[in-house]
């Protein structure tokens, strides 16, 4: 067999994106959830290194390079906040976490 | 295609073996050295057919075979597969850095030109500090998964220790690129056989002494040895994270100590003190300042440069084991506090100079 | 990057992602994230991006994930009894999944093919990326530094238990 065609990349960013928006849907706990989005952030970032390499330029590595450090951050604030939470609440499970419901 | 794999192959086994050769001094060098600082002999009463040989056949043989045949303790309560992960993560990211790490110039057979260093990547030194980035997952999975306190204390410790100084190492190393204007290793080797004023080779150390320095220690630390070993203080904690470990995968857990004590050398040599270079080694033979040349064939160049470079390695080794018995432990608050407060600011402060003496004298020449 | 080994990777890179979203102990969750993203790194390197899959290594698997197991540590998380609370709603986010994945994949298919020209050797490496980012990309770059330490003081102030004031 040959290269890998470019497509490739992408219909594996695809199913890894779908595989995160699955995790977020099913999973109750919190942290799991926050996981299956880091896992989409980085289907995401794949799309761009691919485009990149597609087009011959780095601006998607620039753009993925924001990207990490935009996930870091909001890793950072969204465990404290869920440290928060357990200390509020004593769980991490959504569906206990209902106060904010109309 | 096959050549080249197995060129490739080659050179990567040749380098874990050099590392491994050296980490075996390591540990014989952590006893004998360590009895000769503390005015004893050192372990040497396990001997074959009447040879001891100085204690090699105590620590090389006998230990190994003693670890390898103790029990390996089931943890109630503990989960296995994280149990048995937990070494393997710590001793293969810091056996994978060896990747990037040069041992010699070029060896020439026939017409095939072979740089001597396992992977060539352009982005050599952040294969290095990404490799240590991993080493943090074993000793946090060491701590959680064995089900102890003292291990999980350890492990927090630990794995706090090692991010932060983490730090302090890719600042001062950023001081080195800026030095060597590379990331690639071996380019910055090669640079580092250049002439200063005709007779002093252009050796790291002397560009970048404050780099030195913090690296070496920013490096200690991050090999969680004394006089930074609270994850594992042997007086405190039991054993700290490795605590509940025994046999193997205890053995595999001083192997990732000693193998990054290696490591640390071997980057501290090649980026501070040359690498593989020997004064005034070419690649054609000696070149003396004064005139004079000794033309060499090109392996024995080679060999040259590879015997140099385990010779650093030795040496720095040496040197850590001895800092190791020499000073005492730090706090946990003050090995914190010198990470944050006192290498982070030294290592930025060392950036900022070292750009302002490259811009003077890029404007003055 | 040769096509078996590519396959070979994703089969492996979609295996750990469902492993992190469909298993019941969070700290394994969290060592199938590690996995992927060091085999994300890869195939950055098989796409010729080397600056950014050394920067995957050390920021996203290397200080991201070694936070999320703090976190689980910390709060002691235990093993859940199930993953999923019902099979209703598995079916439901299954069904989900699958719709979206086919109006992506219906999306991609109607995408212009990317040319995917040679590029010189030190394409991914430091200078270009470097290049691009302190000429075009600088107020994004200075903006960033502001977010993270933006992200810093809310951490620790969100993480510190809170004081009465007496």
């Amino acid at each position: 067999m040959g290269e890998a065609p470019l497509g490739w990349y992408l219909a594996l960013s695809v199913v890894l994106f779908t595989i995160g928006v699955g995790g977020v849907l099913l999973r109750r706990n919190l942290i799991t959830m926050f996981m299956a989005v880091e896992i989409m952030l980085n289907a995401v970032n794949l799309v761009f290194v691919t485009a990149a390499r597609g087009l011959g330029t780095v601006d998607g590595q620039v753009i993925v390079f924001f990207a990490m450090a935009v996930a870091a951050a909001e890793a950072a604030v969204g465990l404290a906040i869920m440290m928060q939470v357990t200390r509020v609440r004593a769980t991490l499970h959504a569906d206990e976490l209902t106060t904010l419901r109309w | 295609m096959t050549l080249d794999v197995a060129i490739a192959s080659g050179k990567a086994i040749f380098m874990i073996l050099i590392a491994l050769q050296v980490m075996a001094f390591g540990v014989f060098f952590e006893r004998k050295v360590s009895a000769l600082i503390q005015d004893r002999i050192g372990a040497n009463r396990a001997s074959i057919f009447g040879v001891a040989a100085f204690g090699l056949i105590n620590t090389l043989v006998a230990d190994p075979i003693k670890f390898l045949l103790k029990e390996d303790v089931r943890l109630a309560g503990a989960d296995r597969f994280l149990h048995a992960l937990a070494p393997m993560l710590a001793v293969v990211p810091a056996l994978a850095a060896f990747a990037v790490v040069p041992f010699g110039d070029v060896l020439e057979i026939g017409e095939h030109v072979i740089n001597l260093q396992a992977a060539s990547l352009n982005v050599g030194i952040l294969y290095v500090l990404a490799m240590g980035s991993l080493g943090v997952y074993g000793v946090v999975l060491a701590g959680w998964a064995s089900n102890n306190r003292w291990s999980l204390l350890g492990g927090i410790r630990g794995s706090a220790q090692v991010i932060s100084y983490e730090i302090a190492m890719g600042l001062a190393l950023v001081g080195v690129v800026m030095t060597y204007d590379t990331l690639d290793l071996q380019s910055m080797a090669r640079q580092q056989g250049e002439l200063i004023w005709g007779w002093l080779p252009a050796w790291g150390i002397l560009y970048q002494p404050l780099a030195f320095v913090i690296f070496l220690v920013a490096g200690v630390a991050e090999s969680k040895r004394i006089p930074f070993d609270l994850p594992e203080s042997e007086s405190e904690l039991v054993s700290g994270f490795f605590t509940e470990y025994s046999g193997a995968k205890h053995l595999t857990f001083m192997m990732s100590d000693f193998v990054e004590v290696v490591l640390v050398s071997a980057l501290v040599a090649t980026f501070f003190f040359g690498g593989w270079q020997v004064p005034y080694l070419g690649r054609e033979g000696f070149v003396f300042p004064g005139g004079g040349t000794i033309a060499l064939a090109s392996w024995v160049v080679a060999l040259l440069q590879i015997t140099s470079f385990v010779l650093k390695l030795v040496f720095f080794t040496w040197l850590q084991v001895v800092i190791r018995w020499t000073l005492p432990r730090f706090r946990y608050d003050q090995l914190m506090r010198l990470g944050w407060k006192g290498l982070l600011p030294l290592s930025l402060a060392n950036v900022m100079v070292t750009a302002v003496v490259i811009t003077a004298t890029d404007a003055l020449s | 990057m040769s096509a078996w080994l590519f396959l070979v990777l994703a089969a492996l890179t979609v295996a750990l992602s469902l492993v992190v979203v469909l298993h019941r102990n969070p700290v394994y969750s969290a060592l199938g994230l590690v996995a992927t993203l060091v085999v994300l790194a890869v195939f950055f390197v098989g796409l010729d991006a080397h600056l950014v899959a050394a920067l995957q290594v050390i920021v996203n698997a290397g200080a991201i994930v070694v936070l999320f197991l703090f976190v689980i540590m910390l709060l002691n998380l235990r093993v859940e009894a199930r993953a999923v609370p019902s099979p209703v709603l598995a079916g439901l986010a299954g069904l989900a999944s699958v719709a979206l994945a086919a109006g992506l994949f219906y999306g991609l298919g109607r995408a212009p093919a990317l040319p995917g020209p040679a590029v010189d050797a030190g394409y991914g490496g430091t200078l270009p990326l470097a290049e691009r980012l302190f000429t075009a990309y600088l107020v994004p770059f200075e903006l960033t530094s502001v977010l993270l330490t933006v992200a810093v003081v809310g951490a620790v102030a969100l993480g510190k238990k809170a004081v009465r004031r007496g």
